[in-house]
């Protein structure tokens, strides 16, 4: 670092105090620039963030072609960022991905869906009334610690291998998370603004449904974009059994012909396609939700 | 004619280990109809616990409330009340919040948007009308709170250090403003507070509070002439009360 340039801020200056990004463009050196960015808490403008991200992405796929092109591993166990890609236009093409990216998002989108109708109400009322959180939280918080993936083997036995147990599993995978994530969401409405409710004469009736409810919406949803990564990587589990099309089933039928550069591919497509989900999430909850940005 | 009255009141919390803990011993008090009276006191001294008990959102162990002659049971809006963290309705705007009492009460459309552009407009906010409360500072979201509070008309106005969060400046422009207020609707106020300039500032009556147990040591009629405006704190007067209370206090 160099010494000469005077800390822009004292040390003394506790982290809130940080300044907002500077209006005017930073001309300082960027020695100083990274110690601005080791300071805990200091901010970052929008742009930077961008650029920073842009940076971190990049890196993964120069270490990554570094590797393969540099000859330090074989094609065979690390196929080329290229190779991957053209395999995934291959195999979206001709071999069909897209039906499979389908047939998993049909399971989640039935699995999840399941879940939610289920868990909303029951977390709801879990976190709103001492009764309901008395009578199921010891069943919720146990379920909870028992692996989804681990119930295959009975879903097999109760439901054979179609359909109904892929979407079984993803439906045991998300519903406990997101049931005692919702009661918690709800548990933690404000007791201030639920008094004042009642000081102004709402019934308990009112006190739920126009107090509660609208109080705890933008965390549930915010529970449901968290737990349908869940559904995500619980579907791909659920495929690896008796599955005819699928991204899982795809990714296990490319490791049994040896073909890594599917298996990554497929793997890849799956954490895209989880990205888009969150986002899609993101951007409805700034659209339902507006007064909270 | 709303008189409070507060006959042998006391608010005991069982404890984890099973022995009763008592916040406040048994209290006696009478409120004249549109007294403004502060409760003053350290932290923990009980005195936002008596305030929700009037309010009817603690139960008293001991004894009753009257409130204008009925008893107090449970929450209602003839007894409006203001929370130091404003409590607003984040999903609804300025106007429906203050709207909020008024609609659940099944006043009429017309009434309803009648009262809360009155009540903006008392509190200055008329502008803001259709606003989120993100949008708005901590003075700004307390004035919504209080025309919140006031939109059901109600007897007795309670306020549990509503201007505990504001910085010094707002604090008493909101002070001020809580006094026009006040001198307008002539509800009765009971006012929590641990800060004694504005306890002296705001009330005709000062109740000093102590802690373990909660009870009421002295009781202060404040005479310094109304209207008040933020320089009367420099009065001799206003002086020699603060003197008084404070040894109260640290008695």
């Amino acid at each position: 670092m160099n010494p000469d340039v005077p800390l822009r801020v004292p040390a003394s200056a506790s982290p809130d105090a940080a300044p907002a990004s500077p209006v005017k463009r930073d001309r300082r050196s960027a020695s100083h620039k990274l110690s601005r960015y080791l300071r805990p808490r200091a901010s970052l403008s929008p742009r930077e963030g961008w650029i920073i991200s842009a940076v971190g992405v990049a890196l993964f796929f120069a270490l990554w072609i570094a590797v393969t092109s540099g000859g330090f591993i074989q094609p065979f166990f690390l196929p080329s960022p290229a190779a991957v890609a053209t395999r995934l236009v291959s195999m979206l093409y001709t071999d069909g991905f897209l039906i499979d990216i389908w047939a998993s998002a049909y399971r989640i989108l039935g699995g999840f869906l399941i879940a939610a109708a289920l868990a909303v109400p029951i977390g709801v009322l879990m976190g709103n009334f001492r009764f309901f959180q008395a009578l199921f939280e010891p069943l919720f918080g146990a379920a909870r610690y028992m692996p989804a993936s681990a119930f295959i083997p009975l879903l097999i036995i109760w439901l054979g291998i179609d359909e109904g147990q892929k979407i079984s599993v993803v439906f045991l995978g998300v519903f406990f998370p997101l049931t005692l994530m919702i009661a918690d969401a709800s548990s933690t409405v404000s007791k201030d603004i639920v008094n004042s409710a009642y000081t102004l004469g709402a019934s308990s009736m009112q006190v739920f449904f126009r107090v509660l409810i609208p109080a705890s919406t933008p965390a549930i949803v915010d529970a449901l974009r968290i737990t349908v990564g869940l559904a995500w990587t619980y579907v791909i589990v659920a495929e690896l059994v008796g599955a005819q099309r699928g991204m899982g089933i795809a990714i296990l039928q490319a490791q049994r012909f040896l073909l890594t550069d599917q298996v990554i591919a497929g793997i890849i497509s799956v954490g895209v396609l989880g990205v888009i989900t969150d986002v899609g999430f993101r951007i409805a909850h700034r659209r339902l939700f507006p007064y909270m940005y | 004619m709303a008189r409070v009255v507060i006959d042998r009141v006391s608010i005991a919390f069982q404890s984890s280990e099973g022995v009763p803990r008592i916040a406040v011993a048994e209290t006696n008090l009478d409120i004249a109809d549109g007294d403004f009276v502060c409760l003053l006191g350290p932290s923990g001294c009980g005195k936002s616990t008596l305030l929700n008990v009037v309010g009817g959102l603690v139960c008293a162990s001991t004894g009753v409330i009257m409130v204008d002659g009925r008893e107090v049971v449970d929450p209602g809006p003839d007894r409006g009340m203001v929370f130091q963290n404003y409590s607003l309705y984040p999903w609804l705007t300025i106007r429906d919040n203050v709207e909020f009492g008024p609609k659940i009460n099944g006043w009429p459309p017309e009434r309803r948007r009648e009262t809360s552009l009155d009540l903006l407009n008392l509190v200055g906010l008329r502008e803001f009308a259709s606003e989120y409360p993100k949008a708005l500072s901590g003075g700004m979201r307390q004035r919504v709170a209080i025309a919140r509070a006031l939109a059901m008309e109600p007897k007795v106005l309670l306020m549990d250090e509503p201007f505990g969060a504001l910085d010094a400046q707002t604090r008493s422009r909101m002070q001020e403003l809580l006094l026009d207020i006040w001198a307008r609707r002539k509800t009765t106020v009971l006012f929590v507070t641990h800060d004694i300039e504005e306890a002296i500032f705001l009330a005709d009556r000062v109740l000093v509070m102590s802690a373990q147990p909660g009870q009421i040591m002295a009781d202060f009629r404040i005479e310094l002439p109304r209207p008040r405006s933020a320089d009367i704190v420099a009065s001799e007067e206003f002086t020699s009360y603060r003197r008084d209370v404070l040894h109260m206090l640290r008695h």
